[in-house]
């Protein structure tokens, strides 16, 4: 039987992807793909390290020995994911160095949610819990990725982030448990953050213009796991007794979630680099790439 | 690509299979073992790793397929009709 | 069983720790970012779990862990300052581990056998942090960066063991033996981290469930 052999020509190429194809590293694939994939997942990458940033001032100020070790390795775990995207970026072209100094020059895009601040414990909670949910349904559309080497260790990074959601979890739980002041911490950090975790998943676009869905990259739409996540989630912060700031939130019968149209003129502010703590954070990470570039030269050199 | 880029591979448990996982940059062996324990291990995930160069490991992925060989595949061999005269033959035909 | 030896060991591996700690996300490496990280944690495990000894079966080790006063803290010198650059962080990391080897070597003979079995426990794990420590060690010996810093960090090393100890560690670390920095007053970094580090625990009342 004659290897699958992937047709070297547009169309054919895109209709190979669209009915299951899967794609290797050194396979043949259209500039087009190629390009928008690495714009992909390079992104995805720079989520995983800038997310980081807001979570690591929080490992310094953990009330017990427990939750300074659970968010030591969240935060691990989630500069481990950049490095597996970041060699799977590396691998369809665009060297890591490149990456990070596009990142530092404001050059490429990082998730919304990263460009926000963290002011208290409550936020840890609402992050690990309702940050790493939302991102997790967009993970989990990816597993079936045509490009193989990217589904491959989105496997990995799905099962590393359903520690987070139980870590998020528990740090919650133990807080509206606790004192009345612990329980407002999370309803006031949950209530900061409502808005970009609605703005999360991106506006809704039809899957037909969507070439991320086109290309069989991601496997749903962004209104769909938006949909997703409200339809898992909303249920669960209700049931604590905490409230949602937004008056029309409600399923409806037909068991669409109908909600307050986030604010797109924001996001589009945010992610293109004028979010409350953008610049802070690419100073912070440009600061110690170059402080430390005496230590990637001695260590990569020959 | 100037940096060294190993592979890893990775065992679940006692007598599985090794898998590969991914990869890391490394300078040396040490660095990579160093790295690739962590990043395929601190959770328990693996009990043991191989850590290969790149540039060992040889791509394989073509197979010429020119002539009739289907003796050496399942497909090749199809038994039902030839199992079915034998019976009726024997008189050994079940029911339905 | 020597309890501000013991004490001594915890705050040690607790401050360490919490310094290695804050390297997450911003270490020179994506892959030692991970590594390193994994070392902090391992080093808060075992201030833990001599915590938990020292409490006994009725205590609490996070009480051991934050609810001290700054000045009450037997940590050394070395493990308290704030060094947030790659050189110093990997000197202190190498001088360290070669003085808590001899340290825990000597621990592991401890009459009390619940001490000598921790100690041993402490120890396999700390087999791979001396890996770690001697690799990047070996890859940066002729770095001038390191090699500075080394040299400044090295009267702070010295304090981190007790005198009868350091004969031991002149000789593996190769350099001369000077005054060293001693355990028992502590630098003015330490009621800094101290503050921050407990700021989120102050928050609530004693006894407050996070």
């Amino acid at each position: 039987m004659a290897a699958v052999e992937i047709p070297q020509e547009e169309q054919a190429f895109l209709e190979y992807v669209q009915g299951g194809g899967q794609v290797e590293t050194t396979d043949w694939m259209t500039d087009d793909y190629r390009a928008k994939l690495i714009k992909f997942i390079e992104m995805h990458g720079n989520s995983e390290l800038m997310g980081v940033l807001p979570e690591r001032e929080w490992i310094l100020r953990a009330p017990t020995l427990q939750r300074k070790l659970a968010l030591t390795a969240k935060v691990q775990d989630e500069v481990g994911h950049a490095q597996l995207i970041y060699r799977v970026v590396e691998d369809l072209g665009k060297p890591r160095e490149q990456c990070l100094a596009d990142l530092v020059d404001g050059k490429a895009k990082f998730h919304n949610v990263f460009h926000y601040p963290t002011k208290t414990w409550g936020d840890v909670g609402v992050i690990a819990w309702l940050v790493d949910a939302a991102a997790i349904i967009s993970q989990k559309a990816l597993l079936k990725c045509s490009y193989a080497p990217y589904a491959r260790i989105m496997k990995k990074i799905c099962w590393e982030e359903s520690f987070h959601i139980l870590h998020g979890r528990d740090v919650i739980l133990a807080m509206v448990t606790g004192t009345p002041e612990q329980f407002e911490l999370v309803q006031e950090a949950l209530d900061r953050w409502w808005g970009p975790l609605m703005q999360f998943h991106g506006n809704p676009i039809p899957s037909d213009e969507d070439p991320m869905y086109l290309w069989r990259i991601k496997s749903q739409g962004n209104e769909e796991a938006r949909q997703q996540f409200l339809d898992g989630y909303v249920p669960q912060i209700w049931e604590l007794g905490l409230t949602v700031p937004d008056p029309k939130l409600r399923k409806r019968d037909d068991g669409v979630w109908e909600y307050t149209e986030p604010d797109w003129a924001e996001l589009k502010h945010v992610v293109t680099g004028h979010g409350p703590k953008t610049q802070e954070r690419l100073a912070l990470r440009r600061g110690f790439l170059e402080q430390e570039q005496w230590v990637r030269d001695a260590v990569l050199a020959a | 690509m100037s940096h060294p880029v190993w592979e890893v591979f990775r065992q679940e448990r006692r007598g599985q299979p090794f898998e590969h996982a991914g990869s890391v940059v490394a300078p040396d062996a040490d660095f990579a073992e160093a790295w690739a324990r962590e990043q395929y291990g601190r959770r328990g995930e693996s009990v043991a790793l191989w850590l290969v160069p790149r540039d060992a490991i040889r791509d394989v992925e073509d197979w010429a397929d020119e002539f009739d060989l289907k003796y050496r595949r399942v497909d090749g061999y199809s038994i039902k009709a030839r199992l079915k005269e034998a019976r009726e033959r024997a008189g050994t035909v079940g029911p339905g | 069983m020597n309890e501000q030896a013991l004490l001594g060991l915890a705050d040690d591996e607790l401050v360490l720790g919490w310094r290695d700690s804050e390297w997450t996300g911003i270490a020179p490496l994506l892959e030692e970012d991970v590594a390193f990280s994994s070392i902090a944690q391992n080093e808060i495990g075992h201030a833990r779990a001599v915590y938990e000894l020292l409490a006994g079966p009725d205590g609490d080790a996070d009480v051991l862990a934050f609810d001290r006063r700054p000045e009450e803290y037997r940590c050394a010198p070395l493990v308290e300052l704030h060094l947030l650059e790659w050189a110093h962080t990997i000197a202190r990391r190498w001088l360290y581990e070669v003085a808590d080897e001899i340290r825990i070597t000597a621990l592991k003979q401890d009459s009390d056998t619940a001490v000598a079995g921790l100690a041993a426990k402490i120890d396999r794990e700390e087999a791979y942090h001396r890996m770690h420590a001697e690799m990047w060690h070996d890859r940066l010996r002729d770095e001038p960066r390191f090699q500075a810093a080394v040299a400044e960090l090295w009267p702070h090393a010295l304090g981190v063991l007790p005198a009868e100890l350091r004969g031991e560690l002149v000789s593996r670390v190769g350099l001369g033996e000077v005054e060293a920095t001693e355990r028992g007053t502590h630098t003015d970094e330490l009621a800094p981290m101290w503050e921050e580090m407990t700021m989120v625990r102050r928050s609530a009342p004693a006894g407050a469930q996070w």
